[in-house]
């Protein structure tokens, strides 16, 4: 008799398996101990062999499907066997599970008046196979506002969908507990503080930024640059503009112009660290698009450098300029803030020695920049006068892991301390 | 004299008799309005009091006598042109629709049309298929009319001064199964007009948002009180008039409640109850915490049989329904 064969749990740890690739193809012959499927779970990839003998009759799950276990896989039996009852009985337990109101029997589940249309009582489609957020319009607001993470709350509305109710539930479970930790009931202040509504761009900062330290594992990567030919070079460059600029106001290239273009020839020449973690999957980026950490009196916003591996340290610098204008004005519109591959920030100006930067998704990376600072170096055994700079990497491990992004540091090392390298782009 | 109660039928009696003594331009004409008293009683003791030239009977020809409305409208005068029931006023509809929504419009705002249609409004107790409309979606979607359609009688008494003092023609929905209804209505002397566009919190509550008008928000009511017993306390806005519509009111109301049902007696498909439901999944979309329900008038001709027509009409039992579907409970 055909049965439902389930994915076997393949490791003690294993909450979900990933079929790689099926072994067998419908309508194959199987064996005890037969091979059927590779499955990659937490561990390793592992074999998943048949317990049982006869015609692989249906394959329910195409390949690259993860699937937690038990989850039904395949159907077995004889030759010609008909499985019709048990695709209708996979179908029915894949069903949308009981309707919250039903406890009370006075009432009609789906709660649709029956003078309005009667599409609105077909059952709902089945649980959604994406991983999607159901939640009311509301609960997403708050979310928003309050910076909260969705994804894990139980939903207590039809099809799971998260209400009000959930969120409060959610936020009257740890209050106790920090009560107990907090001693006197009422801080003392001697003024109460002041609150002030977040504005829609703080709000936005402080999302981003909890989503980003909550959801990717950072680790991070120092590096010491030579900054001497770097600052030759900015001298260089800038009094030849002076030079050819007649009476006008000449142009003047920043170091952080010749930063940004050095990271951005890096990134070319290192395409691994040019890429974002994003739902399960590795985004290898085509294009070098730069988001620019820009303080404003409000905040912090990243306008976009697009294509800055291919710009002219002079093109380069004046797009980075106007854009830092727009920034200021609060006339950066939507789409140049949108679509960085990867973030540069500099806190040199303040002359902050190092620090380490967190991530703005969805990169997979960014460069904390800080001042170039006048130290004593040693050079052939000798101490010597010199420029030195600190760059730190924060990565997405999930995308890039160490060695990658020292390699990406150590080639960018190299396009700074030879910044004649940067005319090749 | 101070506020005294009254039944439905009064109100909209005083006001027509209060405008038509301020204002000797105000007339009523329509069948049966005169000698007979008026089809419902409405107009009682108006032609003894103002005459045969301002309270006219006319023959049954709804077509005609709105026409000669519209025209007197468009010299100068202010006719209030009665309909037995609005479903006679099909027969009318190119009059309404055609001349007295557009002529402003047409004379390039030289012709003004300052008319009142009213009449029952809405099933009526078997009087069958042809006659038991509730017209709101006809004449709340066309631009150029206003439609008011009042719950209680000092909305009536109020909603219907502002209706004939307005320069514009309005659709006056009154409910059959309203007229005898008692209620509080300010004393005569205090004038009281009731603007329209502005809606009335008929009952406060935080649990769900209830909009009705008409006959319907009288279900409204006992489904609240219903609820009221189980721990939800519906907030209940009375639109009161539905072109213009008082958006605002029911955005502030769900914004409280982040919930809401619209009750109406008229047909499903389309009309004031859908665009109620679209303005507020557009303008308070972020404060809702469920879909918005709506309990109609089931979408079938009404039929004669009285259990019938019982169960095409919107039931308490199917308002309390809907609201706990709203509030997942």
């Amino acid at each position: 008799m055909a049965k439902i064969i389930g994915l076997p749990k393949l490791s003690p740890t294993m909450e979900e398996g990933t079929l790689i690739a099926w072994a067998k193809a419908e309508g194959d012959a199987v064996e005890i101990d037969d091979l059927l499927a590779e499955v990659e779970t937490d561990k390793a990839t592992m074999e998943f062999r048949s317990f049982d003998r006869g015609v692989l009759l249906k394959i329910l799950v195409p390949e690259g499907a993860a699937l937690a276990p038990g989850a039904p896989v395949a159907i077995l039996g004889k030759a010609g066997e008909e499985i019709g009852p048990l695709l209708e009985q996979l179908a029915a337990q894949a069903g949308p599970p009981a309707a919250p109101v039903a406890a009370d029997p006075g009432l009609v589940p789906a709660a649709v008046d029956p003078g309005l249309a009667p599409a609105a009582v077909d059952p709902p489609p089945g649980p959604a196979a994406s991983d999607r957020i159901l939640a009311s319009p509301l609960v997403r607001r708050l979310a928003r506002e309050q910076g909260l993470e969705l994804r894990g709350v139980q939903g207590s509305g039809p099809r799971g969908r998260i209400i009000k109710r959930d969120l409060e539930a959610l936020s009257a479970a740890p209050a106790p507990a920090a009560a107990s930790h907090a001693g006197p009931a009422a801080p003392y202040l001697r003024e109460p503080s002041r609150i002030e509504p977040a504005s829609a761009t703080r709000r936005t900062i402080a999302r981003r930024l909890v989503e980003s330290k909550q959801t990717i594992p950072h680790y991070y990567l120092t590096m010491e640059v030579d900054a001497g030919p770097l600052w030759d070079t900015r001298k260089a460059l800038n009094a030849d503009l002076a030079a050819s600029a007649g009476k006008l106001e000449p142009e003047k290239i920043s170091l952080n112009d010749l930063i940004l273009k050095a990271c951005a020839g890096a990134l070319r020449r290192e395409p691994a660290t040019n890429v974002s973690w994003r739902d399960g999957q590795l985004h290898r980026h085509q294009v070098v698009d730069l988001s620019i950490a820009v303080a404003i009196p409000d905040g912090l916003v990243t306008p976009v450098l697009r294509d800055a591996d291919r710009l002219s340290v002079l093109e380069l610098s004046r797009q980075v300029r106007a854009l830092a204008e727009s920034a200021r004005a609060r006339k950066l519109r939507p789409e140049q803030m949108q679509g960085g591959t990867f973030s540069v920030s500099n806190l040199g100006m303040y002359g902050i020695e190092s620090f380490s930067a967190v991530i703005n998704p969805p990169e997979g990376a960014i460069l904390a920049v800080g001042a170039v600072r006048e130290e004593p170096v040693i050079r052939e055994g000798r101490i010597v006068p010199g420029r030195r700079l600190r760059l730190t990497l924060s990565c997405d491990h999930r995308a890039i892991d160490g060695a990658t992004g020292a390699s990406y540091l150590a080639t960018l090392r190299r396009l700074l301390e030879a910044p004649a390298l940067l005319l090749m782009g | 004299m101070s506020a005294r109660t009254i039944r439905y039928r009064e109100a909209i009696r005083e006001a027509m008799a209060e405008e038509m003594e301020r204002d000797s331009d105000v007339l009523l004409m329509g069948e049966e309005v005169g000698h007979y008293q008026g089809a419902y009683k409405v107009s009682e003791g108006l032609l003894t009091r103002f005459g045969e030239r301002r309270v006219l009977d006319t023959p049954i020809a709804e077509a005609g006598f709105a026409g000669i409305g519209v025209g007197a409208a468009m010299t100068g005068l202010r006719p209030i042109v009665e309909f037995m029931t609005w479903n006679f006023s099909f027969v009318a509809f190119d009059q309404i629709i055609s001349n007295a929504a557009k002529i402003y419009q047409m004379s390039g705002g030289t012709i003004r049309c300052p008319i009142v249609f009213r009449g029952p409004n809405g099933a009526a107790r078997q009087v069958s298929s042809q006659h038991s409309h509730a017209v709101e979606p006809f004449y709340a979607s066309i631009p150029g009319l206003l439609v008011a359609a009042p719950s209680t009688p000092r909305d009536a008494k109020g909603l219907l001064k502002w209706a004939i003092r307005d320069d514009n023609p309005v659709i006056f929905l009154e409910g059959e199964t309203l007229y005898g209804e008692k209620g509080e209505v300010p004393a005569p002397e205090l004038d009281e007009l009731i603007p329209f566009g502005c809606a009335r919190v008929a009952r406060e509550g935080d649990a769900c948002t209830l909009v009705a008008w008409g006959s319907a928000l009288q279900k409204a009511l006992e489904a609240a009180e219903e609820l009221a017993a189980v721990g939800i306390e519906c907030e209940i806005i009375d639109p009161r008039t539905l072109r213009p519509l008082d958006t605002p009111a029911l955005v502030r109301s769900v914004r409280k409640t982040h919930r809401c049902v619209v009750v109406h007696e008229h047909w499903p498909y389309g009309g004031p109850g859908a665009e109620i439901v679209d303005r507020l999944q557009r303008e308070a979309f972020d404060d809702l915490d469920a879909p918005i329900e709506r309990v109609a008038g089931l979408d079938v001709p009404m039929p004669y049989a009285s259990n019938l027509e019982a169960r095409v009409l919107p039931t308490v039992q199917r308002i309390v329904r809907a609201v706990r579907a709203a509030c997942y409970r």
